[in-house]
């Protein structure tokens, strides 16, 4: 469960203070797929920071399963990172060079996860999000966008995250393809009960969510359930 | 992070990058090499000089007579140019001081010696027959000085193997040939065994007459150039030697020893000398072989601080799955150091066969020791730390939303 209290980032650009969030505060629980949605400039992307607890806030709370995050150091990030968050960028970020197999098991890397069990779980994790074993072995840069794409989804999964923040996942891919992807995230949230924020400015890609909160000027504007498209 | 992880992370990425990688570690590998080479060279030196100044003769003191200076008087003649040592200096010290095998004065000069129309310039000794136990000389065919040619001041020679080169040519026997030293006719009756060492003081390249015909027909005075006594052992030649300076300056009426007209030196002496200088030259090799390192290094340097900017995205990737700041250090500092790590084992094997070459086809010798290589693979692995350090912290410290952005 994900709790925000009242959280405000600042950024200090001379003498005045430069609020790109304002004031947010919601809840989300267990289970959820929620976009959220903005204009560029909006602050969304620092929302997803402070979410995925790449940064901290510079005023109020933010509590990840129960847990006070907005006081962390950067190692402790780190620790709640590896533990409880999956990421899907826009841009994939795969290492390149590496194949798929190797770039869904660096997270359990990091983990310290055995040997032996990293193949297993990453298999496990490829399967869920829709790849074929004779891809396991590619190397990331010959695949397709569509493919590199889950590459990442089953690299964010792999460490069974408690939430999945996805940065605009089909900004870089056409809609055919970007379709393709957003059901993946779909089929998780439904069949897994994987918890999914997917950050996105188009209506399309956000309509396949159950909620949909609105961001404009770095405050909430909008907050709404909606039937989830399939 | 586990340590199998880093290596394979190290690995991968040095590999993606092979003609970088191998570029920089040649750095490496040119400046070890280098070292070990040039120390090598230097050591080498080091111990064929040592072994040339033993074969001159073990536990020898040689005396020359020193700097002549009056009380008062400031104008010095120069070490060894004073006519002070007598033949009577040298029957004292072998009478009157034990624990001594033999004493052999000499008096010595270089003169111009023909022989059938060929010519050479060379070191001629006046000596005794005491001369070939004291300098360790053997005869390689006729016989040395006896006590009968000092008496009647014979005009016999023996020559040294590179003299007999010069006049007669090689594997000639010149027992029985005559030869001229300075116009005067010298019949030869020995030559000796070749005892190899080259340069100053090579035993090869010596006449050697009586002492008595020295004195009478070419130096034309009553003096010796220098006195060589033998000690009957090694310990017993520094007590030998203090013995001889008590003697000498009771027999000179010298009291202070600071104005005495001597001087002695014994092999521990030349010895001493002559290795701070090699030391000397080893270390100012590798100190310039050392130069060559630092630049190594400052590739390595550079190679990382490139690499840390073109990975900006992966290490922000790394970040936000979770990898800490002495992971993304690690797997930088590990990078760096494999390099240099690689660069010395080559650059090691390399200057190790360079050594082997020069010393096998004998165009120097060379010997590498255990410390250069220790030293080498020490400085290299050393280089990594420091030159691997910065690069390793700066990526650490990247902000991962910016690594992220970074385009």
């Amino acid at each position: 469960m994900i709790e925000s209290k009242n959280i405000s980032k600042i950024y200090k650009t001379g003498e005045t203070d430069f609020f790109a969030l304002k004031n947010i505060s919601f809840k989300i629980e267990d289970g959820e797929f929620v976009a959220i949605m903005g204009p560029s400039g909006s602050g969304k992307s620092t929302l997803m920071h402070i979410l995925g607890a790449l940064d901290t806030p510079s005023e109020g709370k933010y509590f990840l399963d129960g847990q006070d995050v907005s006081t962390l150091s950067d190692d402790e990030l780190a620790d709640i990172r590896k533990s409880k968050i999956g990421f899907v960028f826009q841009v994939f970020n795969l290492l390149p060079r590496a194949t798929v197999l190797r770039n869904v098991m660096l997270p359990l890397v990091y983990a310290g996860v055995e040997k032996e069990t990293r193949k297993k779980v990453a298999e496990k994790a490829m399967f869920a999000v829709g790849l074929e074993e004779d891809h396991f072995y590619h190397l990331s840069n010959q695949l397709s966008g569509g493919q590199t794409q889950r590459v990442a989804i089953a690299r964010a999964l792999v460490n069974e995250p408690s939430l999945i923040l996805a940065d605009e996942p089909t900004g870089n891919l056409d809609t055919k393809t970007g379709e393709i992807v957003i059901q993946t995230f779909q089929k998780l949230n439904l069949e897994q009960g994987k918890t999914i924020i997917l950050i996105t400015h188009e209506q399309e890609v956000a309509q396949y969510a159950k909620r949909i909160i609105h961001i404009r000027d770095g405050q909430i504007i909008d907050d709404k359930k909606t039937e989830m498209k399939k | 992070m586990k340590i199998g992880d880093i290596f394979e992370e190290t690995y991968s990425a040095l590999s993606s990058n092979k003609i970088r990688s191998s570029l920089t570690i040649l750095g490496i590998v040119i400046g070890i090499a280098s070292v070990i080479i040039l120390i090598s060279i230097g050591q080498g030196a080091s111990g064929s000089i040592q072994s040339n100044i033993e074969s001159i003769g073990s536990n020898l003191i040689i005396v020359s007579p020193g700097v002549q200076r009056g009380a008062g008087t400031m104008v010095s003649s120069g070490r060894g140019s004073a006519k002070s040592l007598k033949l009577t200096d040298a029957e004292a010290i072998a009478s009157e001081i034990s624990g001594i095998k033999a004493v052999a004065a000499e008096v010595s000069g270089r003169y111009q010696i023909t022989a059938k129309g060929q010519n050479t310039n060379t070191t001629v000794d006046g000596t005794v027959p005491d001369y070939a136990t004291v300098r360790n000389l053997e005869i390689e065919s006729g016989s040395f000085l006896s006590q009968q040619n000092i008496e009647n001041a014979s005009k016999v020679a023996v020559i040294g193997p590179s003299v007999r080169d010069d006049l007669f040519g090689e594997d000639v026997d010149p027992v029985g040939q005559t030869i001229k030293i300075n116009k005067i006719q010298f019949k030869i009756i020995g030559l000796t065994k070749e005892k190899g060492g080259a340069g100053f003081g090579s035993q090869d390249d010596m006449i050697f007459i009586p002492i008595s015909t020295a004195q009478r027909f070419l130096s034309g005075n009553e003096y010796v150039t220098s006195i060589n006594v033998a000690a009957v052992d090694a310990e017993s030649t520094s007590i030998v030697q203090q013995e001889i300076t008590d003697l000498l300056l009771e027999k000179h009426n010298i009291a202070d020893s600071t104005l005495a007209d001597f001087s002695t030196m014994n092999q521990a002496d030349l010895l001493s000398s002559a290795t701070s200088i090699t030391d000397t030259l080893t270390m100012l090799l590798g100190a310039v072989a050392g130069i060559s390192l630092v630049v190594g290094g400052i590739g390595i340097m550079n190679m990382m601080l490139t690499s840390v900017t073109e990975r900006t995205k992966e290490i922000g990737l790394r970040k936000a799955i979770g990898a800490k700041r002495k992971d993304i250090n690690l797997q930088f500092f590990t990078e760096a150091v494999s390099l240099t790590f690689l660069g010395g084992a080559i650059g090691i094997l390399m200057g190790w066969s360079v050594a082997f070459i020069l010393t096998y086809f004998n165009i120097l010798t060379a010997s590498v020791s255990l410390s250069s290589v220790l030293l080498a693979f020490g400085v290299s692995t050393a280089i990594g730390i420091i030159f691997g350090y910065y690069p390793a912290r700066r990526a650490s410290q990247l902000n991962p939303i910016d690594a992220l952005r970074y385009e």
